[in-house]
């Protein structure tokens, strides 16, 4: 277990708070809704800065909406309405003064189903650079070389940065889109399920890259693998039909937790 | 496995039904590819002899009934130049049109529903309305109004013209070419949109920069389908631009113009010798033929150009 950089939580889940308000994300009694249905139940969580944060549950519990949320992606489906308050760093991001633009260059993400652009491997690093002002050759190709060098990935590409990113494995087209992501930057990177099409060894190396990147980032992954979540996070949040059931250490979680319903998921008694 | 039980999985009755249906299918298909052929081969084989450099690089006298002096250099020019105008304008109108109903509009509002409807019925209007559409709106309300408007002593936009017919035929052809560019739009996967937009790209953005360049083979097969059924049609250009002869090449989008289509109707119709004007009517209509298939020829080269560019790189 990676040492944790928060103070060990140990209020009730329901209500978790972070204390002395360090948490960088800070999610406040927030509700989703497709349509009629509510897909997230009054949900608040603290998440603090460089730690890494697992997002648990069974399908459909509502981790990834809650996930997108953070960078507001589920504005792009018509049906979706929220309530309640999810502020970054002080600043709420669904008050209407806020620039959608701007917070999703600061809240980077990954998909499950790694998606490169079908262009070549530098432009697709390029690609967010450009849309965010940088033009000189030089500075491009210093931070696409950085970037790549950050995703463990430079290595493998430096001699064909220009052939097509189709051409690369799964694991490294979604180290590619790992690059992408933290070629602009961002504070926070969301990861929905990065490793979940991959193999044994791909998701070895996503894994060792996400510890990596934890030095400079605040990371939140979805994922449906315990493992990987005891193996890379340091704070665990259990989801279960659009509740947050139980928030903290990924060690207590996985060891001690308070609720019988997490004991039962995380021993795979159900799920 | 022994033999005799892999026996046991063949079968043993004569199946008449599937041998009948699948004959039946391979039936319509010969029926199709033998019309074709026939029509093919008849044209090839009674307007080759016509065919000669002085006849196709020509502009004949008023009097063009006699294959030994005429020639179809003006209609060529006209239906090539028809053609390329009508494709200046009905690619991007009917491209901006699908980017509307396929990104912007809400899928199922009474807009989208409405503009839907009239692209279909569009389709389906004889394309002889869209002549007369074409003389009642472009001629004489648009060209005579810009004739108005620009203190014109004499007619200039407002009589028919190779614009006039070019933009009747783009009205015609929009349906294909929003419908094509549609389907290639919604082919793209929606990760890739996403992954745009999640790196902060605005929606403006997301489409041209990575949309738009992924649905371009299918955008170029809408125009090559736009220009196959535009360079043969007759019906639409009748009143707004086609002329019966001309004795100069048209210079200028308000000149009228010849037309191959046109031309055939007219060697058939106004000969005063129809077997004396046979040969010179199989050779223009082979001429036509060869001209709609070397346009289409263009577009698919640019499209295969295309797609080899986006599959190297991109």
């Amino acid at each position: 277990m990676a040492e944790l950089s928060m103070p060990k939580l140990n209020v009730p889940a329901a209500k978790t708070n972070s204390p002395g308000g360090s948490a960088l994300i800070e999610i406040e009694s927030l509700s989703l809704y497709y349509g009629a249905s509510k897909a997230l139940k009054n949900i608040s969580l603290n998440l603090g800065e460089k730690v890494v944060t697992a997002f648990i549950g069974p399908s459909g519990c509502g981790k990834s909406t809650l996930l997108r949320c953070l960078n507001r992606m589920n504005d792009l489906i018509d049906s979706v309405r929220i309530e309640g308050s999810c502020k970054i760093g002080g600043h709420d991001i669904y008050s209407p003064d806020v620039d959608v633009i701007e917070l999703r260059k600061r809240v980077g993400m990954v998909f499950q189903k790694s998606n490169p652009f079908p262009k070549s491997i530098y432009e697709n690093v390029a690609y967010g650079l450009r849309l965010h002002g940088v033009k000189a050759k030089s500075e491009l190709d210093g931070r696409i070389e950085q970037s790549l060098r950050n995703a463990a990935l430079w290595d493998e590409v430096k001699d064909r940065l220009h052939t097509s990113a189709l051409g690369l494995s799964g694991g490294q087209q979604q180290r590619l889109c790992i690059a992408r992501a933290i070629a602009i930057k961002p504070e926070i990177i969301l990861m929905d399920e990065p490793a979940s099409a991959l193999d044994p060894i791909a998701t070895t190396r996503i894994e060792e890259l996400i510890l990596e990147l934890k030095k400079d980032f605040t990371i939140v992954i979805v994922t449906h693998n315990m493992q990987q979540a005891a193996r890379i996070s340091d704070y665990t949040a259990f989801f279960y039909i659009g509740e947050l059931i139980e928030f903290d250490t990924t060690a207590k979680i996985f060891t001690n937790p308070s609720k019988k319903q997490t004991e039962d998921y995380v021993t795979g008694r159900f799920g | 496995m022994s033999a005799p039980q892999a026996k046991h999985f063949r079968a043993e009755r004569f199946d008449f039904w599937s041998f009948f249906f699948s004959g039946l299918t391979g039936l319509a298909t010969l029926f199709i590819i033998g019309i074709l052929a026939v029509i093919l081969v008849n044209i090839v084989y009674n307007g080759w002899s016509g065919l000669s450099w002085h006849f196709i690089s020509t502009i004949p006298q008023k009097d063009f009934f006699d294959i030994k002096t005429t020639g179809v250099l003006p209609m060529i020019v006209g239906t090539a130049f028809r053609v390329i105008v009508m494709t200046i304008f009905v690619i991007p109108v009917g491209v901006i049109t699908a980017i509307y109903l396929t990104e912007y509009a809400a899928n199922n509002s009474i807009i989208t529903r409405i503009i839907r409807a009239a692209v279909n019925n569009l389709a389906g209007v004889p394309s002889i309305v869209f002549g007369l559409f074409g003389l009642g709106f472009f001629i004489n309300f648009v060209g005579k109004n810009m004739d108005k408007l620009l203190h014109n002593p004499s007619a200039v936009w407002g009589q028919p013209a190779l614009i006039w017919a070019s933009l009747t035929l783009a009205v015609m052809t929009l349906p294909v070419v929003i419908v094509a560019t549609e389907e290639a739009l919604k082919a793209i996967p929606p990760g890739l949109r996403e992954a745009s937009l999640a790196l902060g790209a605005t929606k403006l953005e997301t489409i041209l920069r990575v949309v738009l360049p992924q649905a371009l083979p299918g955008i170029l097969t809408g125009g090559i389908l736009a220009v196959s059924r535009a360079a043969g049609e007759v019906a639409p250009i009748l009143f707004t631009g086609v002329a019966y002869y001309m004795a100069s090449l048209p210079h200028h989008v308000t000149d009228q113009f010849m037309d191959l289509g046109y031309h055939v109707f007219v060697l058939s119709t106004q000969s005063p010798n129809i077997e004396q004007t046979r040969p010179l009517l199989y050779a223009t209509v082979l001429v036509l033929l060869v001209l709609t298939f070397a346009l289409n020829i263009v577009a698919i080269i640019i499209r295969a150009r295309v797609r080899k560019k986006l599959r190297a790189l991109g």
